[in-house]
């Protein structure tokens, strides 16, 4: 009551300047939170073992140096370091076929589910939404018991084969809708023109379709990249072993070397960091362009 | 309704000139196939052989190995007081971590909602822990908690909170409250930039309205901003219980379920038994557990979606 009272004798101005500055504290605060972890991480990338080991922790932090990237990067037999370039190696692999193969094929599925009439349609896809409920757990040991029986363990390719299991629910998911969003006249069109039904997916549904595959397709690399569980269980060696599983081996040992860990943490990161700045881009054109009524 | 479409024209008609419908919906399998063929060896198959593991001794150390036990594994692992211990503790992380990550969401998001210096470059940033791959962030964070090494301790004692280090990782309950901080590190930009999204939908002329009638800022959050923010909110927070209920990875490379059982959750607990112990039956049964309370999230959130999901 008192500060109603009071509000309009205090210069709207001056209170508008208090706010800002308390929102700009605030921001700064969320700035460090969100920020100083990573930035802790790639510092200590950097810094020497002795300063990284010193009791207290020397700060600001000694010399600085890229030995670590140049022992990924650079030519070189056995140890942390090149074990960090097999795993990023195949991981981008990995990522790359499933998120390529994801696409196609739960491309085709998503088209089917927009614009085809068949039976048991609704029930299909619930059970799609469903198979991506479960959680990992549930199906590993059948899967390694399998997997191993092939002699199929240890090999990429069997990492592909069970992200994209778990990236295509998902796909259709969000294509189907980007799909049937799409006016069937374009496609009354082509095929009076003589389009087969899959050249219109190609010709007519992909192009005008593409924000929700670039979306889904980074979801998808980000997905696999970030996927642990399967890999932990299904790879053993430097053959298939990803990047999520030789941090966790390397962060696991007796005498961690944290500097070159956090080497490894730090360009595992950069793909998912670039993609999300790019990624962003959509979200926020998408929020601006709907929302703004002012 | 759209005028019905023939089956193909051009490149041979695939359709062999049969009826429209059939061939429509061969066309369809056809296209579906690949994705089924993926799904039924990778997800539906394994869903059933596990199911199948559970009835069977599938203890691999077990002399009866192979006999039928019917719902005994469920039953030694309902009735067992480590089964209570290891859902008390992923509830306590899911339902902890959750009203954090939500809290701490919608504090960030009301923050970027504003206009101020910055917020622009702030809002970009934000979302970058999201991005960082969960065993980065788990490795990071242990490389932070660390005992002898670590920032956090080196911080503390520096602004003098902590008169001696302390071994965060080192106590059961602190662990796992220290596993939440990584997780509510990593995923509240994700809420937030839900919430945010959302946000840019209120109508503004409803905040002028309400400043009119004399509603200060916190009558405006809780009678304007919080009603319109409540979808969201519950889809957000069953979305996420969801993933924190099965939530692994964290808890492998931060403790391994560590100090003294302290942060062994289900999903962790099924892991050691099956791989570890070689005892496939009863990580069958808890994981036959986790995938039905994962079961009863999925339908609170389809009856969320369901007023949301638009169909074409």
């Amino acid at each position: 009551m008192t500060d109603r009272k009071r509000s309009p004798a205090r210069p709207r101005a001056a209170r508008r300047a208090g706010f800002t500055a308390f929102l700009c504290a605030m921001g700064f605060l969320l700035l460090l939170f969100v920020m100083t972890p990573f930035l802790w991480l790639f510092v200590s990338s950097l810094s020497e073992r002795r300063d990284l080991i010193s009791v207290p922790l020397r700060f600001p932090p000694g010399p600085m140096s890229l030995a670590r990237y140049a022992a990924v990067f650079g030519p070189g037999v056995g140890g942390i370091a090149k074990a960090f370039e097999y795993a990023l190696l195949n991981s981008l692999i990995v990522a790359a076929l499933v998120t390529a193969v994801g696409l196609v094929v739960g491309s085709l599925a998503s088209y089917s589910f927009a614009r085809l009439r068949f039976a048991f349609k609704d029930k299909l896809l619930y059970a799609l939404l469903f198979t991506y409920m479960i959680p990992p757990i549930v199906i590993v040991l059948p899967l390694y018991v399998g997997i191993s029986a092939l002699g199929l363990l240890d090999r990429k390719a069997t990492l592909v084969f069970v992200y994209l299991s778990m990236t295509i629910p998902f796909i259709v998911w969000v294509m189907r809708s980007y799909f049937g969003s799409i006016s069937r006249s374009f496609e009354e069109a082509a095929l009076i023109d003589g389009c087969s039904r899959l050249q219109t997916l190609r010709y007519i549904y992909v192009p005008m379709a593409r924000p929700g595959l670039i979306a889904t397709g980074i979801l998808a690399f980000l997905l696999s990249w970030d996927e642990f569980f399967f890999s932990l269980i299904f790879t053993s060696s430097l053959a298939a072993k990803t990047i999520p599983v030789a941090i966790a081996e390397f962060t696991g040992k007796n005498t961690v070397d944290y500097g070159m860990i956090s080497t490894g943490g730090v360009i595992a990161s950069i793909p998912p960091l670039l993609i999300a700045v790019f990624f962003q881009k959509y979200i926020v054109m998408g929020m601006t362009g709907g929302g703004n009524k002012e | 309704m759209t005028p019905r479409l023939p089956y193909s024209r051009g490149k041979g008609g695939r359709g062999r000139g049969g009826e429209g419908d059939l061939s429509e919906q061969g066309f369809a399998f056809l296209l579906l196939t690949p994705a089924a063929v993926l799904i039924l060896t990778v997800i539906l198959a394994p869903l059933l052989v596990t199911f199948a593991y559970t009835l069977i001794d599938m203890n691999l150390l077990s002399s009866a190995k192979g006999r039928f036990t019917g719902l005994a594994a469920y039953a030694a692992v309902l009735g067992s007081s480590w089964f209570r211990e290891s859902l008390g503790r992923t509830l306590y992380f899911t339902f902890v971590s959750l009203a954090v990550e939500v809290g701490l969401g919608l504090l960030m998001a009301l923050l970027l909602a504003e206009s101020f210096p910055g917020v622009k470059l702030l809002r970009a940033l934000v979302i970058l822990p999201w991005a960082i791959p969960t065993n980065v962030s788990g490795a990071l964070w242990k490389w932070i908690l660390h005992p002898d090494y670590g920032a956090l301790n080196a911080l503390l004692s520096w602004l003098g909170l902590i008169r001696h280090y302390h071994a965060w990782l080192g106590e059961p309950w602190l662990a796992m409250n220290m596993i939440i901080l990584a997780d509510v590190w990593k995923m509240a930009p994700y809420s937030a930039i839900f919430f945010l999204a959302s946000l840019q939908f209120i109508n503004k002329s409803l905040y002028e309205a309400a400043r009119i009638d004399g509603a200060g800022a916190l009558k405006r959050f809780r009678y304007v901003t919080f009603p319109h923010l409540v979808p969201t909110l519950l889809v957000v927070a069953v979305m996420r219980s969801m993933e924190k209920f099965k939530a692994f990875d964290l808890f492998y490379i931060m403790t391994k379920g560590g100090p003294a059982n302290g942060t062994k959750v289900l999903t962790y607990d099924a892991y050691l038994r099956g791989f570890d112990n070689l005892d496939y039956s009863t990580a069958a049964a808890i994981s036959y557990v986790i995938a039905f309370m994962v079961l009863g999230f999925t339908i609170i959130y389809l009856r969320l979606g369901r007023q949301e999901d638009i169909n074409d």
